[in-house]
């Protein structure tokens, strides 16, 4: 047997040696970075006041007396959270079926604030039509086809989905003639002005759709969104659907018409008052008059939230932690530079751009680590203290939640490393601590508070490093729920990761910028 | 080591550098060899620190090379392997240990923990190495400065102004320890701004100034040419004494209303000269000149700050 030797191609061993290089100077980073006490015992305190922050920051006791029990919305059938309170004019439908009903009109009451005063208004979102749903328990799933108060007719299901028909209010004189058809799981809304030209709003398919459902006739209303010198206030609402004589095929149940208030209550979107109750009353003609608040739609941020928070909430403490990784971060190059030992850090490893690497992977991973791990306890803590206070907490996924909890640890990193290149091109650390807490957690808390014009703060959130915070936000945002989408309610201009995106592009700036600085002068 | 002593060289060649309208370096040129202390002296601002910040790769040159072992330091990627520097004893993080400030550097080298121990013995730390650096002496920290120099044995060693704040125990202790370095093969360069510091230490000396060197000699040529052949002469006859001497072909200078400087003549001449004549005289000196007279007449013109006479000053 004869061994053939391949002479080794240069280019991998030097590849390796080059590797090995690196890690020399990263097990010298770390060492630096764990042997500084003050440091670690930074670091621990920023896992500390993120959790202490944000759990007193959701501290409150929960108003209203709500039970402990009660502390959960309603889930819709793809798990998200949902307001589902309508009141509801149905019969029990089995197999297929068809409902025609011409909608005479849709009008609204509103409280205005001042006790028992109310006035006549329709919500843009109040919703008056036919209505197919599993069952009376709310988030079962659902078909619908609606007029709207200032949206036309619309055909929704299930909660997030929206398709828009016809525009216009129906009237007196040109009633809105709505018809749902059920054939199997499949569901079609059809829309016309005369009773004889139809046109198709939406189709649906819902499946697994029980084989007996409810069925019939609904009105519900958001609460009426305010817009004063104060701020935004909602305030009851209420809207009403005239319809004519509904025309049913298919396999309709026998006997009456009944009246059932989903939910039991307006649910977090709408509210009754005492001028203003839900209801049905049959017409001489065998029309209906139906009346209701609430919504059938996903619950947003906002004040129509109700009495709950979100994930993002437990994690207020972030910005606190945060001050202190930047400090930490900075002093990490800057204590180098004040005290004359960047010279023998640079004696020992000449290679610069490697020496600040090392600095990045070692600042940016212990404050990933300790970002992560802040979350991860904040978060199961806060959502168990708050729900045996009786608040509701927004339901999220797994997945979403582990984006959250990632992307805080990446929001500090990311941060670390911002504050390392900033503190390797300023030397200075107050400046450089300065400058970097004003860039991020600055913007942040000014956009947060409310105190700056909405269109301030989402450009600050869109321009400055703290665009990284939308990496926390949860609450989605629906074009057909009303609410106030603002950063003070907390909605970020960006989605998640563009808004990390930017604040890492701003890291890899200042990172990027520190090594050609580093690079080119005396040390 | 022997092997290594070929590559044990400092070399600088032809350094220019400029601070501004300053010139730092000014065409900086001379070599280290091994085996013996180089001593790098020169007046505050001459470009000793500038020059080692060079060979460092700290600094840029605007012109010409430093070489560490026939490379570029920048080059060498285990640096502290070849070339072990101390430039500033205080530069070190603290509130960290000494101990662990020694590992951290071990580490970027690829140093075993084990040698952290070694030099901490060596360099005479003991249990002061688990403290924090911050509260060190400038002796300590020399000593933890001459430590970091020495985790990687280098074949060189470079100290900037090492004896600073040391106490009389502590130079005697540097001395020895640099001496013990250079018998092993190693090059040794050590700064300072006091030739006195260097008088017992060093073997060579390039003396700077400027920003260039000014002598780069051994310390037995450096004095044999400072002393330049002069006697100092005792005499109650001055006039007399200067008269035959003279007249001998000789250089003479009144040096105090008693003492002349002869130049010119070796001793034993003057001795038998001024006996033939019957010039009374009590003292007749040879005149060694001192590493620090020598010193001085080489640095006049390249001190930078020259303090001014308290009578000008007033002016």
């Amino acid at each position: 047997m004869t061994a053939t030797l391949t002479p080794h191609p240069s280019p991998p061993a030097t590849r390796r040696a080059e590797w090995g290089g690196f890690l020399r100077t990263l097990h010298a980073e770390w060492t630096k970075f764990r042997t500084v006490r003050g440091w670690v015992l930074a670091m621990a305190g920023a896992l500390l006041s993120t959790i202490v922050v944000g759990l007193l920051g959701t501290a409150a006791p929960a108003p209203g007396g709500r039970g402990a029990d009660s502390a959960s919305y309603p889930r819709g059938p793809g798990g998200e959270a949902v307001n589902d309170s309508f009141y509801f004019v149905h019969k029990t439908l089995t197999g297929d079926g068809t409902l025609t009903v011409p909608l005479r009109s849709l009008t609204g009451m509103a409280d205005t604030g001042t006790t028992g005063k109310t006035v006549q208004s329709t919500q843009p979102w109040a919703k008056a039509g036919i209505i197919v749903k599993e069952s009376l328990t709310q988030g079962s799933p659902y078909a619908a086809v609606m007029a709207t108060g200032g949206h036309g007719v619309r055909m929704q299901y299930d909660y997030t989905r929206d398709a828009a028909g016809p525009s216009g209010m129906p009237s007196e004189e040109s009633p809105r003639w709505l018809r749902l058809v059920r054939a199997g799981d499949s569901l079609t809304g059809f829309a016309s002005t005369d009773g004889s030209h139809w046109t198709e709003v939406g189709h649906t398919k819902l499946p697994g759709l029980a084989r007996t459902v409810q069925a019939g006739l609904f009105a519900t209303s958001p609460e009426a969104k305010q817009d004063t010198a104060a701020g935004t206030g909602f305030n009851p609402a209420v809207a009403t659907g005239t319809f004519d004589r509904p025309v049913l095929s298919g396999g309709w149940s026998e006997g009456a018409w009944r009246g059932t208030q989903v939910g039991g209550d307006a649910g977090t979107s709408g509210s009754y008052s005492n001028a203003l109750k839900g209801g049905f009353a049959q017409t001489d003609g065998g029309g209906f008059t139906v009346t209701g608040a609430g919504d059938i739609a996903p619950v947003v941020g906002g004040p129509v939230m109700g009495v709950g928070f979100s994930v993002e909430n437990f994690l207020v403490g972030t910005f606190a932690g945060l001050i202190v990784v930047i400090a930490v971060g900075t002093v990490f190059i800057t204590g180098e530079y004040r005290r004359g030992l960047l010279r023998t850090t640079m004696a020992a490893t000449p290679l610069r751009g490697r020496v600040l690497g090392a600095k990045a992977l070692v600042a940016g991973g212990g404050a990933f680590a300790i970002g992560l791990v802040a979350a991860a306890i904040t978060l199961p803590i806060g959502e168990r203290s708050a729900r045996g206070r009786g608040f509701l907490v927004f339901p999220v996924t797994s997945a979403t939640e582990v984006r959250v909890m990632v992307g805080t640890g990446l929001l500090w990193a990311a941060a670390a490393v911002l504050a390392l290149g900033v503190g390797a091109l300023l030397r200075r650390s107050g400046t450089a601590v300065a400058l970097v807490i004003a860039s991020i957690v600055l913007p942040f808390l000014l956009a947060a508070s409310g105190v700056l014009p909405p269109s301030v703060s989402e450009w600050l959130l869109r321009v400055t490093p703290a665009a990284g915070f939308a990496i926390q936000q949860t609450l989605p945002q629906y074009a057909q729920v009303l609410s106030v989408y603002e950063p003070s309610t907390g909605y970020y201009p960006l989605p998640p990761w563009a808004g990390l995106a930017v604040l890492c592009g701003y890291a890899a700036l200042a990172f990027g910028l520190a090594v050609v600085r580093l690079r080119g002068r005396d040390v | 080591m022997s092997d290594e002593s070929a590559k044990a060289t400092i070399e600088v060649i032809g350094l220019r550098k400029r601070f501004g309208p300053r010139l730092a370096l000014d065409g900086m040129t001379f070599a280290v060899r091994p085996g013996r202390v180089t001593g790098f002296v020169g007046p505050n601002g001459a470009g000793k620190s500038t020059t080692m910040r060079v060979i460092l790769g700290l600094d840029a040159a605007e012109e010409g090379r430093a070489l560490v072992g026939g490379v570029p330091y920048r080059t060498l990627r285990r640096p502290l392997r070849h070339l072990g520097a101390l430039l500033d004893a205080s530069a070190f993080q603290p509130s960290r240990t000494a101990r662990n400030h020694l590992l951290w550097l071990a580490y970027s080298q690829g140093v075993s923990p084990r040698r952290v121990d070694e030099v901490i013995e060596q360099a005479g730390l003991g249990t002061a190495a688990r403290r924090k650096a911050g509260g060190f002496s400038l002796g300590m920290r020399q000593r933890l400065g001459i430590a970091a120099a020495l985790l990687g044995d280098p074949p060189v060693v470079m100290l900037d102004e090492p004896f600073n704040g040391l106490d009389p125990d502590g130079i005697m202790w540097m001395r020895g320890f640099l001496a013990e370095l250079a018998r092993q093969g190693r090059a040794v360069l050590v700064s300072s701004h006091l030739m006195s510091e260097l008088e017992d230490t060093a073997d060579h000396l390039v003396v700077i100034g400027r920003g260039r060197v000014v002598a780069d000699t051994s310390v037995s040529e450096l004095l044999a040419e400072a002393s330049g052949g002069r006697v100092a002469l005792r005499t109650s006859a001055p006039p007399l004494a200067t008269r035959v001497l003279h007249g001998a072909g000789a250089t003479v200078l009144a040096t105090g209303p008693d003492t002349v400087e002869v130049t010119g003549l070796p001793d034993e001449e003057i001795v038998a000269l001024l006996a033939r004549n019957g010039v009374p005289f009590s003292q007749v000196s040879a005149h060694r000149a001192t590493l620090e007279e020598a010193y001085m007449e080489l640095t006049r013109d390249a001190v930078e700050y020259r303090g001014i006479p308290a009578g000008e000053a007033a002016r």
